[in-house]
C-alpha cells in the first residue's frame, strides 16, 4: 500500500468512524440507563436524514437552521418512542423490552418506505460541507475532515457532563441502581428522557455528518450503520461513552483498512465488522473499556 | 354464582383429537386436489406450515429456555443452502451455475429430497454447536447480538466468490424442484413439531423452563446450563435448517438476500404475537401472520369514493398497518394470543362456557364478585 | 384495557378479510374484462424504476383499452400486485396474480424477482412478457417467460466494445454482492473487455460491495490506485450517485460506466455536476423517435400524460403490452397455451423500442442498443450500436 493510499484510507476510516461514535455513543448511554439495545436506534438516525431532505428541499431553510430544526425534530421522535414503547414495558422482563425494540424499528423502516416511497432521496448540501478539498494527493469533502473534530468536542462536552454536572451525577446514579436512585430523590423518567435527548441528538447531528459525504437516503439506510454502531458500543465497551467513541473508530478503520489491504475481500466488511465483534465477546466480554457487572440474582 | 371449571372427559377428548386430525387431513387433501381454494390458497398453506416449524424452533430457545437467539436466519440459509445445492437436478445445473461452472466435486451429486433435507438440518445443527460453544457463554442481550452477527456472517460467506462455485455466489439458485404435493411440508412440520413439543414435554423440556425461570436457581438445583443451553441451541438449529430446505423447495429459487436479519425479526414477531413459550400459539401466529400479510394487500390497491381517489391508500401501507398491529400486541397484550398457555379441549370448552355466564352476570348487574371467576392450574 | 385492544384486534383483523374478500369478488362478474396481471416492485430496492415501468404500462392500457377476441370486444384490466424488489415476497406476489385470474403477466423491472417467479407463472400455465429484466435467466430453461429488451451478454459487450473503441485498455469492475443483474452483466462486460483487448489483466479491479452500502471511498481508492482508464460499476439507481459522486471527489477522472439502469433522472438529479460524462446503455431514446411514427406519438403522449423525459422502461412497459395484446387478438382465445403458441409465433411487431420477434427461448431479438452520456443535466445521445 503506497502512502497515498495509507493516508486517503486513514481519512476516510477516521472520518467514518467519528460518524459511527456519534452514533455508539447514543446505544452505549441507553444501554448503561435501561440496560436496553435500542434496536430502533439507526432508524431514528435514518429518520433524521430524512428530516434534513424535508428542511431543506420543502422549507428552503439555511443550514444553520436546519441543523438546530433536524436535531428538534429528531429529539421529538426518539422521546415519543421512549414514551410510548418503552416506558410501558419497564418492569417487564427484558426480552420484552428488547422485542418492543424491535417492533418499533421495524415500524419506523415499514413507515419510511410509506411515506417516503422506496425511491433514494439525494440528501442535500448544507452549506460548505461537500466541498471537495486537497491535501497533497489525498482528497476528500470538508465533511470528511471535520467530523472527527465535531466528534471529539462532543466527547468532551459529554465527558462534562456526565462527570462533573448535577445531571450527569443523577444519570450515573440512575445507571448504577434504580431503586436506590429513586429513594435518593432522582426522577428517573426525567434522566431517562434527558438521556434520550442527548442520544437523539447525537443521532441527527451524525445523521449530517455521515449523510453529506454519501448523499443518499432510503428507508433501510439506518440499518447497517445502527447494527455497526451497536457493534462499536459493545466493542469498546457498553455504557462507556470513551469506550464508544474507540469502538466507533475501531470499525471505521477495521471496514475501510480490509478492503485497502484484501481488495479480494471486499464483500466481506460487514461481516468482519461481527467477527470482530464475536472475537471480542469471547476473550474480553466486558468491552475495551467496560467494568465488569455483577450478576443480580 | 361462582364460574365452575369443568373438565371434559378422556373419551370427549379423544374424539375430539382424532376429529381435529381427520379435519385436518381431508382439508389438506381438498387443498391439495384443488377441490376447496386456489393455488394462492395452497402457496399461504406452505408458507404458514413452513413458518410454523421456524417459529416454533426459535420458540425453543428463546420462549422455552429463555436464550434471546437472533441466529435464525442464518441456520435457515444453511439449510435452504444445502437443500438447494443437493436436489437441483443434473439436468438444469449448467444452466443454474452459467457464471462460475459448479465444483467438480459436487457436480453429479443428487439426492433425494427427505435425505438432502436431513442434511440440510445436520449442517445448520453442526454450525449451532461450533457458534454455540463460546456464545452460550454469553448474557442474554451480548448473545442476542452475537448470534445476530453469526447469521450476517453466514450469509456473507454464501455470497462471496470463495463459495461461488459451491453455493453460486451472488446469482443465488433456482430451477430446486418444489413439492409434489401440500402433504410434504405439513408432514414433515408436523413430525418436527411433534418431535420439538415431546422434548419439551420431557426431563430436558422441564429443564430448559427452569433455565427460563432462573438461571442461578436452575444452576444450584444441578441443571447444567451449558449442555441444556446448547442442546435446546442445537435441536433449534435443526428444524431452522430443516424449515430452511423447506422454504427453499418451497420458492424454487432463492439468494443470499433472502435469509437477512429481518427474516429474523419476522420470526421473532411471530412467537411474540403466539406467546413466548406456547408452541400451539407459535403454529396459530405463523398462520395468522403469513395470512394476515397477504389478506392486508388490499390496502396497497388504490381505492376511490365515488371519484375521490383516497389518497392514504398506496403501496406500503399495508406494511405499516402490519407494524402497527405488532406493536400493539407487543405493548397492550403482551402475552401474546396464548401466554405460556397450549391448546386444550378443556380451554376450549370452559372458555365457550365462560361467554353465555358472563353474560348472566351482566344482566344480573353483578359485577362485584369478579374474583369468583376460577381457573384451576389447567 | 387488554380486551379492549384484544377485540380492537379481532375486529382489525375480520373487517380487513372481509374487506379483502369483498374487494376481490368485486370485480370479474362482467364477461367481456380480461385480466392481466402487472408484476412490478413498488416498494423496496427497485421501486422507482418499477413506478416507471408500470407508468408506461398504464398509458398503454388508455392508448389501447380493450382488445378484440375472435370478433367479441374485451375490455382490459390491469391488475398490479407489488413484489417489493424481494425474491420471497415475489413468489407470493406472482401467486396473488394468478389467484386474481390473469390470462397473462408483464414485469418485472429486477431480474431476480422475474427468475423466482417464473416457476409460479409456468406452473399456472400463464405467459409472462418482461419489459426490462436482461438476465439471460429470465426465459432460459422457461418457454413461458418472453421479453421484448435486449439481454446482458449483448449489452456487456456493447459496452466493453465502446470502452475500447474509445481507446480504454484497462477497466475496473465494480457489482453488487448477492444482485444477479449486477454481478451477471459485471461478468459479461468483463468477459467481452477481455477478448477485445486480448489482455487477460486488462481488468484491473474488480471489486463488490454490499446491498445497502454508502461508504464506496475504500473501494475506489483500490480503483483510483489501480488507475484504470474506465470504471463499469452496473448498480441499481440507489448505489449510482454514491459511487458517481464519491469517485469524482477522490479526484477519479476515469470514465464512469454504468448499464441500462442508469438511464433514470433521479441519478443525475441525486449525483448533480459529477454525474456529467457518465456512460451507460440503454434500450431507446427519444431523439431517435422520428424515425418512427409509433415512437413518435408514444413520446409525444407519454410526456402529456406523465412526465419527460421519457425513461426507457416505461418505452418497455408499452411496448411489453402492445406485443402481448398483439399475441392474445392472434390467438383468439384467453388460455394461456393459445397465448403462448401466439406469443411465440410474434414476428416482427413494431415497437416503440423497435421491432420484436420471439427467439426459442423467447427473447426479442433486438441488436441495438443506444448509448447515452449526460450533459448539462441531460441525457444525451450518444451514438447507436449494432452488434451482428
Amino acid at each position: 500500500m503506497d502512502q497515498v493510499t495509507l493516508f486517503q484510507n486513514l481519512v476516510t476510516g477516521v472520518s467514518l468512524g467519528s460518524a459511527y461514535a456519534l452514533i455508539a455513543i447514543g446505544y452505549t448511554m441507553v444501554y448503561g440507563i435501561l440496560r436496553l439495545i435500542n434496536f430502533a436506534h439507526g432508524d431514528i438516525f435514518m429518520m433524521a436524514g430524512y428530516f434534513t431532505i424535508f428542511a431543506v428541499s420543502s422549507f428552503g431553510m439555511p443550514w444553520y437552521i436546519t441543523i438546530l430544526f433536524v436535531t428538534v425534530v429528531t429529539v421529538i421522535l426518539g422521546v415519543t418512542i421512549e414514551k410510548v414503547a418503552y416506558r410501558p414495558l419497564r418492569e417487564s422482563p427484558r426480552m420484552s423490552i428488547m422485542i418492543s425494540a424491535i417492533g418499533v424499528s421495524y415500524l419506523l423502516v415499514n413507515s419510511a418506505t410509506y411515506l417516503f416511497t422506496g425511491l433514494p432521496r439525494a440528501f442535500p448540501q448544507l452549506g460548505f460541507l461537500q466541498k471537495v478539498y486537497h491535501i497533497g494527493d489525498v482528497s476528500a469533502p470538508i465533511v470528511t475532515f471535520i467530523t472527527p473534530v465535531v466528534t471529539i468536542v462532543i466527547l468532551f462536552v459529554l465527558l462534562y457532563l456526565v462527570n462533573f454536572t448535577k445531571i450527569g451525577m443523577a444519570m450515573r446514579a440512575v445507571s448504577k441502581d434504580f431503586e436506590a436512585a429513586r429513594l435518593m430523590g432522582i426522577e428517573i423518567n426525567k434522566i431517562i428522557s434527558i438521556t434520550f435527548v442527548i442520544g437523539c441528538s447525537l443521532a441527527a447531528i451524525s445523521a449530517i455528518l455521515y449523510f453529506s459525504p454519501r448523499p443518499m437516503v432510503f428507508p433501510f439506510s439506518g440499518f447497517m450503520p445502527g447494527l455497526k454502531c451497536f457493534v462499536a458500543a459493545v466493542l469498546g465497551g457498553i455504557g462507556n461513552i470513551p469506550g464508544a467513541v474507540i469502538g466507533g473508530f475501531i470499525i471505521g478503520l477495521a471496514e475501510t483498512f480490509l478492503v485497502g489491504i484484501f481488495p479480494q475481500l471486499t464483500g466481506y466488511s460487514d461481516a468482519f465488522t461481527f467477527v470482530l465483534l464475536i472475537v471480542m465477546l469471547l476473550f474480553r466480554p466486558t468491552g475495551l473499556l467496560g467494568e465488569k457487572i455483577a450478576e443480580k440474582v | 354464582m361462582a364460574f365452575e371449571y369443568k373438565r371434559l372427559n378422556k373419551t370427549t377428548k379423544i374424539i375430539l383429537t382424532l376429529l381435529l386430525i381427520a379435519g385436518c387431513i381431508v382439508l389438506t387433501y381438498m387443498l391439495d386436489k384443488g377441490i376447496i381454494g386456489t393455488s394462492y390458497t395452497v402457496r399461504i398453506v406452505r408458507i404458514s406450515v413452513i413458518y410454523a416449524l421456524i417459529g416454533v424452533s426459535m420458540n425453543l430457545v428463546n420462549g422455552f429456555t429463555g436464550v434471546f437467539s437472533l441466529g435464525q436466519a442464518g441456520f435457515m440459509a444453511i439449510g435452504a443452502y444445502t437443500v438447494g445445492v443437493l436436489t437441483i437436478p443434473l439436468a438444469s445445473r449448467p444452466n443454474v451455475y452459467y457464471l462460475v461452472p459448479i465444483s467438480e466435486k459436487i457436480q453429479d451429486l443428487v439426492m433425494p429430497f427427505g435425505v438432502a433435507l436431513i442434511i440440510g438440518g445436520i449442517f445448520a445443527a453442526i454450525f449451532a454447536a461450533l457458534i454455540g460453544t463460546p456464545v452460550l457463554r454469553l448474557k442474554s442481550d451480548y448473545l442476542a447480538i452475537a448470534t445476530l452477527g453469526f447469521s450476517e456472517i453466514v450469509r456473507a460467506i454464501i455470497a462471496n466468490n470463495q463459495m461461488w462455485p459451491i453455493t453460486n455466489g451472488s446469482l443465488g439458485l433456482k430451477s430446486i424442484p418444489t413439492f409434489p404435493s401440500l402433504f410434504i411440508p405439513v408432514i414433515i412440520s408436523t413430525v418436527g413439531i411433534a418431535f420439538m413439543v415431546l422434548l419439551i414435554k420431557s426431563s430436558y423440556g422441564r429443564a430448559f423452563k427452569a433455565i427460563r425461570e432462573d438461571e442461578v436457581a436452575a444452576e444450584a438445583m444441578g441443571i447444567n446450563l451449558f449442555k441444556h443451553k446448547g442442546l435446546s441451541f442445537i435441536i433449534s438449529a435443526f428444524f431452522a435448517g430443516v424449515g430452511g430446505g423447506l422454504l427453499a423447495a418451497h420458492l424454487t429459487a432463492i439468494d443470499s438476500n433472502q435469509f437477512k436479519i429481518m427474516v429474523t425479526y419476522e420470526l421473532l414477531l411471530i412467537i411474540v404475537l403466539g406467546g413466548l413459550g406456547s408452541v400451539t400459539g407459535t403454529v396459530l401466529s405463523s398462520f395468522m401472520i403469513c395470512s394476515g400479510k397477504e389478506l392486508l394487500r388490499w390496502f396497497d390497491l388504490p381505492h376511490s369514493i365515488g371519484t375521490w381517489k383516497i389518497p392514504i391508500f398506496r403501496p406500503g401501507l399495508r406494511m405499516v398497518i402490519f407494524s402497527l398491529l405488532l406493536m400493539t400486541v407487543v405493548l397492550f397484550w403482551r402475552r401474546g394470543l396464548m401466554g405460556r398457555k397450549e391448546f386444550s379441549w378443556d380451554g376450549i370448552y370452559n372458555f365457550l362456557r365462560r361467554w353465555p355466564w358472563r353474560v348472566r352476570r351482566l344482566i344480573r348487574g353483578d359485577y362485584s364478585k369478579k374474583q369468583e371467576e376460577v381457573t384451576p392450574n389447567a | 384495557m387488554k380486551k379492549i385492544s384484544l377485540l380492537l384486534i379481532l375486529a382489525l383483523l375480520l373487517t380487513t378479510f372481509l374487506v379483502g374478500c369483498g374487494g376481490g369478488g368485486e370485480e370479474g362478474d362482467a364477461d367481456n374484462v380480461i385480466k392481466i396481471g402487472v408484476f412490478e416492485p413498488l416498494t423496496g430496492e427497485n421501486g422507482g424504476g418499477g413506478q416507471q415501468e408500470v407508468d408506461g404500462i398504464m398509458y398503454a392500457n388508455s392508448v389501447k383499452p380493450t382488445v378484440m377476441i375472435d370478433g367479441v370486444e374485451y375490455k382490459v384490466e390491469l391488475i398490479v400486485s407489488d413484489n417489493q424488489s424481494d425474491k420471497t415476497m415475489a413468489v407470493t406476489a406472482a401467486n396473488y396474480l394468478i389467484d386474481q385470474g390473469v390470462v397473462a403477466v408483464i414485469g418485472s423491472y429486477g431480474s431476480g424477482v422475474s427468475i423466482a417467479a417464473g416457476e409460479v407463472f409456468a406452473d399456472a400455465n400463464v405467459p409472462a412478457v418482461g419489459a426490462s429484466c436482461t438476465n439471460p435467466q429470465v426465459t432460459s430453461a422457461n418457454e413461458w417467460y418472453f421479453r421484448v429488451c435486449f439481454l446482458d451478454p449483448f449489452q456487456g459487450t456493447v459496452m466493453a466494445n465502446y470502452a475500447v473503441q474509445n481507446g480504454a485498455k484497462t477497466a475496473a469492475v465494480i457489482t453488487q454482492l448477492g444482485d444477479d443483474y449486477s454481478t451477471g452483466l459485471g461478468n459479461f462486460f468483463m468477459d467481452a473487455f477481455k477478448k477485445l483487448t486480448g489482455d487477460d489483466n486488462s481488468i484491473v479491479v474488480n471489486q463488490t460491495f454490499q446491498q445497502n452500502q454508502a461508504d464506496f471511498n475504500a473501494i475506489l481508492q483500490n480503483v483510483r490506485t489501480a488507475n484504470p482508464d474506465v470504471i463499469f460499476a452496473p448498480s441499481s439507481i440507489t448505489t449510482a450517485p454514491l459511487i458517481i459522486k464519491q469517485a469524482r471527489a477522490l479526484g477519479i477522472t476515469a470514465k464512469i460506466m454504468g448499464g441500462d439502469t442508469w438511464e433514470n433522472i433521479t441519478i443525475v438529479e441525486n449525483a448533480g455536476a459529477d454525474a456529467e460524462g457518465i456512460v451507460l446503455s440503454t434500450f431507446f431514446d427519444a431523439g431517435l423517435a422520428d424515425s418512427s411514427q409509433i415512437a413518435k406519438d408514444f413520446v409525444e403522449g407519454f410526456s402529456a400524460a406523465y412526465y419527460t423525459p421519457v425513461p426507457a422502461v416505461s418505452a418497455l412497459g408499452y411496448d411489453a403490452y402492445m406485443v402481448l395484446l398483439d399475441a392474445i387478438e392472434r390467438a383468439g382465445a384467453t388460455d394461456g397455451d393459445s397465448i403462448k403458441a401466439a406469443l411465440n409465433e410474434t414476428d416482427d411487431v413494431e415497437g416503440v423500442t423497435g421491432s420484436v420477434t420471439f427467439d426459442a427461448l423467447g427473447d426479442a431479438q433486438k441488436n441495438m442498443a443506444v448509448i447515452k452520456t449526460v450533459e448539462n443535466g441531460e441525457f444525451v445521445f450518444l451514438q447507436a450500436v449494432t452488434v451482428e
